[in-house]
């Protein structure tokens, strides 16, 4: 049962990825990108970590999509065919060396994958369980990573000062 | 806990000063300026004042900040790269319109990131410690909005800046998958146990690592950013990125390399074998045909990256000091070499094309012999920081076996000779004038230019106290 609902979501994941690059209207890319966000988020739940799938659901597919959503709307870029570079007819050169180049990684990454022996990933109940608690990781977050946890507000604090730089009308 | 604060105490210092550089721009009242740089100045010599007092001690703040030698050289040299920075920065300000506050708050926050970097002994600090660094520096870039060219440059930096940090990640992440830790003295130990042939998963997740490094210290073949972002820059973030970004890297790099995979150095060294080559190589000859001074110091800085790679790929003792006084050396020099050009400029004009340096001996004596000086320590002119720098590192590599390194090292240095004296020829010897005005120059403009001078002299006809004190910061770090 369990491997059945992977291997649902994964395909779901993959169909709605090639969606995101396949669709003409970037909309309807963005509402692909929710799809397979969504997705993941179920994968996660099957990996034991409830907190990873809500934060994604919540973080990625809500406030982050929202966002692209926004800008959409906002740039009104309804179609990618508006724009007069995207029509450019492409060398079929580029296209033959592009298709080489994804068929060698893909070679590439089934090689190394293949190869690669599986990490030794601890199999216990309890460790699984203090890892995927929501507890748990506040009790990580605040100890073990508090230091870290800092850092991130001075990264926040960087990132908001770049933002108000960047686009503040009147300097 | 009062380990834990002394240890980050200069970090400490300097986010502070950050801090309150911003919130007095805010305050300030109209029509009168806040002496802003005077704050982030105060800041950077405390943190100074504050890594020499650290000096010896070693201590280790919250398990994961490690205020050894090594990390305090690390933050001299930054330091030194952030003040020189402030000092030259007034003038450009005042002609670019850059907002004061915004300007240096994000630059003594890069200084904390660089700081961080050094010190950070777990994997996910220095990822952090990588991105407070990195979106500091982009913002810098296009700071001058207006500019097309700086927007341009912000752009690419920072897209392919954020590619590159995503392989960090995966290297990060697969580390923890294989080792169960994010702490450097754990990887260490756990790969150190394990006397078999390293795994696969292991290499990948090094060379992921490795990508992220090199992406930032701008090695062939992650280089394509930097002279595009170079050239968009305003000169000084140039100078700033070149130097205190390379520098931070550098060290990072050396500690997760030197120490947690100290024992896969036959599996690494190869590798990045290679690419000092491509680097070393590729710097110098593209950098030969560059007509743009910024563009060429760009080149050169990249070429810069393979010497001090080969500090690395030596990996002995007297190759770890010879890249931090490399990165001293390679500091004051290139950050003088870009002041310069910097100063130079005027509003209507960038003054960074090489023919614009013609007759500079005339107009401007001072700045003249002062471009000169710079531009033949970085390509390594005896008595000047340059030369002893080059000539440390490359002994180094011949001393452990590495002489193909030595010979690629020394051939690619006589080539840059060439195109570090275009302009040199172009200052003295040009029968053309450039016909362009030059402003006059700020006093702590003149201080920085002084200082970095010194420093160019000092670090090449004294240089035995400061390689010495390079050689203790590296002794029992890893």
């Amino acid at each position: 049962m369990d491997i059945w609902l992977f291997y649902l979501f994964a395909l779901v994941i993959v169909g709605a990825s090639l969606g995101v690059i396949g669709q003409r209207s970037p909309m309807h890319s963005v509402l692909f990108l929710i799809l397979s966000f969504g997705a993941l988020a179920a994968l996660y739940v099957q990996l034991d970590s409830p907190f990873a799938a809500v934060a994604q659901i919540i973080i990625y597919a809500g406030a982050i999509m929202v966002l692209f959503l926004f800008v959409v709307m906002l740039l009104n870029a309804s179609h990618e065919d508006d724009d007069p570079g995207a029509r450019a007819p492409v060398p079929v050169g580029v296209k033959v060396s592009g298709c080489l180049l994804a068929l060698l990684l893909l070679v590439e990454l089934t090689w190394a994958l293949t190869r690669v022996g599986r990490p030794a990933v601890e199999k216990d109940a309890a460790s699984a369980d203090s890892v995927s608690s929501v507890h748990e990781i506040g009790r990580v977050l605040f100890t073990d990573y508090a230091f870290a946890f800092e850092v991130t507000s001075v990264l926040i604090l960087v990132a908001m000062i770049g933002a108000v730089v960047l686009a503040k009308r009147k300097v | 806990m009062l380990t834990d604060f002394q240890a980050i105490m200069p970090i400490l210092i300097v986010t502070l000063s950050a801090i309150v550089t911003m919130v007095a721009e805010a305050f300030q009242p109209k029509q009168e300026r806040a002496p802003l740089a005077g704050f982030g100045v105060i800041g950077l010599i405390g943190a100074a004042a504050a890594s020499v007092l650290l000096w010896g001690y070693d201590k280790t703040g919250f398990g994961v900040v490690r205020a050894d030698n090594f990390s305090l050289f690390v933050n001299l040299i930054v330091i030194a790269v952030g003040l020189l920075t402030i000092l030259f920065s007034p003038q450009v300000i005042e002609r670019e319109r850059i907002p004061p506050g915004e300007y240096y708050a994000l630059t003594l926050f890069a200084v904390v990131g660089m700081m961080l970097m050094a010190a950070a002994t777990d994997l996910l600090l220095l990822f952090l410690a990588l991105e407070v660094l990195s979106l500091a520096v982009y913002v810098l870039t296009g700071i001058r909005r207006a500019q097309f060219q700086s927007a341009e440059a912000a752009f690419k930096y920072f897209l392919l800046g954020a590619f590159s940090s995503a392989f960090f990640l995966y290297g990060v992440a697969l580390t923890y998958a294989i080792v169960g830790s994010t702490r450097l003295e754990e990887i260490a130990a756990t790969l150190a146990v394990s006397d078999q042939a390293p795994d696969g998963l292991v290499l990948v997740a090094m060379g992921l690592l490795a990508v992220g490094f090199a992406f930032k210290i701008s090695a062939v073949p992650f280089h394509m950013w930097a002279p595009d972002a170079y050239q968009g820059a305003p000169t000084l973030v140039t100078g700033f990125m070149a130097t205190g970004v390379k520098a931070a890297a550098f060290a990072a790099f050396l500690r997760v390399f030197l120490s947690s995979f100290h024992t896969l150095h036959d599996s690494w060294a190869p590798m990045l074998w290679l690419v000092a080559v491509a680097t070393m190589i590729l710097g110098t000859v593209v950098g030969v045909v560059q007509a743009n001074a910024k563009r060429m110091l760009a080149y050169s800085s990249v070429a810069h990256a393979g010497y001090l790679l080969v500090g690395l790929i030596v990996g002995t003792r007297v190759g770890e000091a010879a890249t931090l006084f490399y990165l001293a050396a390679y500091a004051v020099s290139t950050l003088g070499a870009f002041a310069v050009v910097a100063v130079l400029a005027t509003e209507e004009h960038p003054h960074d094309r090489v023919q614009d340096f013609a007759g500079l001996w005339e107009s401007r004596p001072g700045l003249a012999a002062l471009m000169t000086v710079f531009l033949l320590s970085l390509g390594g002119f005896p008595p000047l920081a340059g030369f002893v720098g080059k000539w440390y590192i490359f002994s180094a590599a011949i001393d452990a076996g590495y002489v193909w390194l030595a010979i690629v090292g020394v051939l690619t240095s006589v080539i840059s000779v060439f195109f570090y004296l275009r302009i040199v020829v172009m200052m003295y010897m040009s029968d053309e004038r450039a016909l362009v005005p030059t402003p006059a120059i700020t006093r702590s403009a003149v201080a920085g230019l002084t200082l970095a001078l010194v420093a160019v002299f000092y670090l090449g006809l004294l240089p035995t106290h400061a390689i010495e004190l390079a050689l203790t910061s590296v002794q029992g770090m890893f």
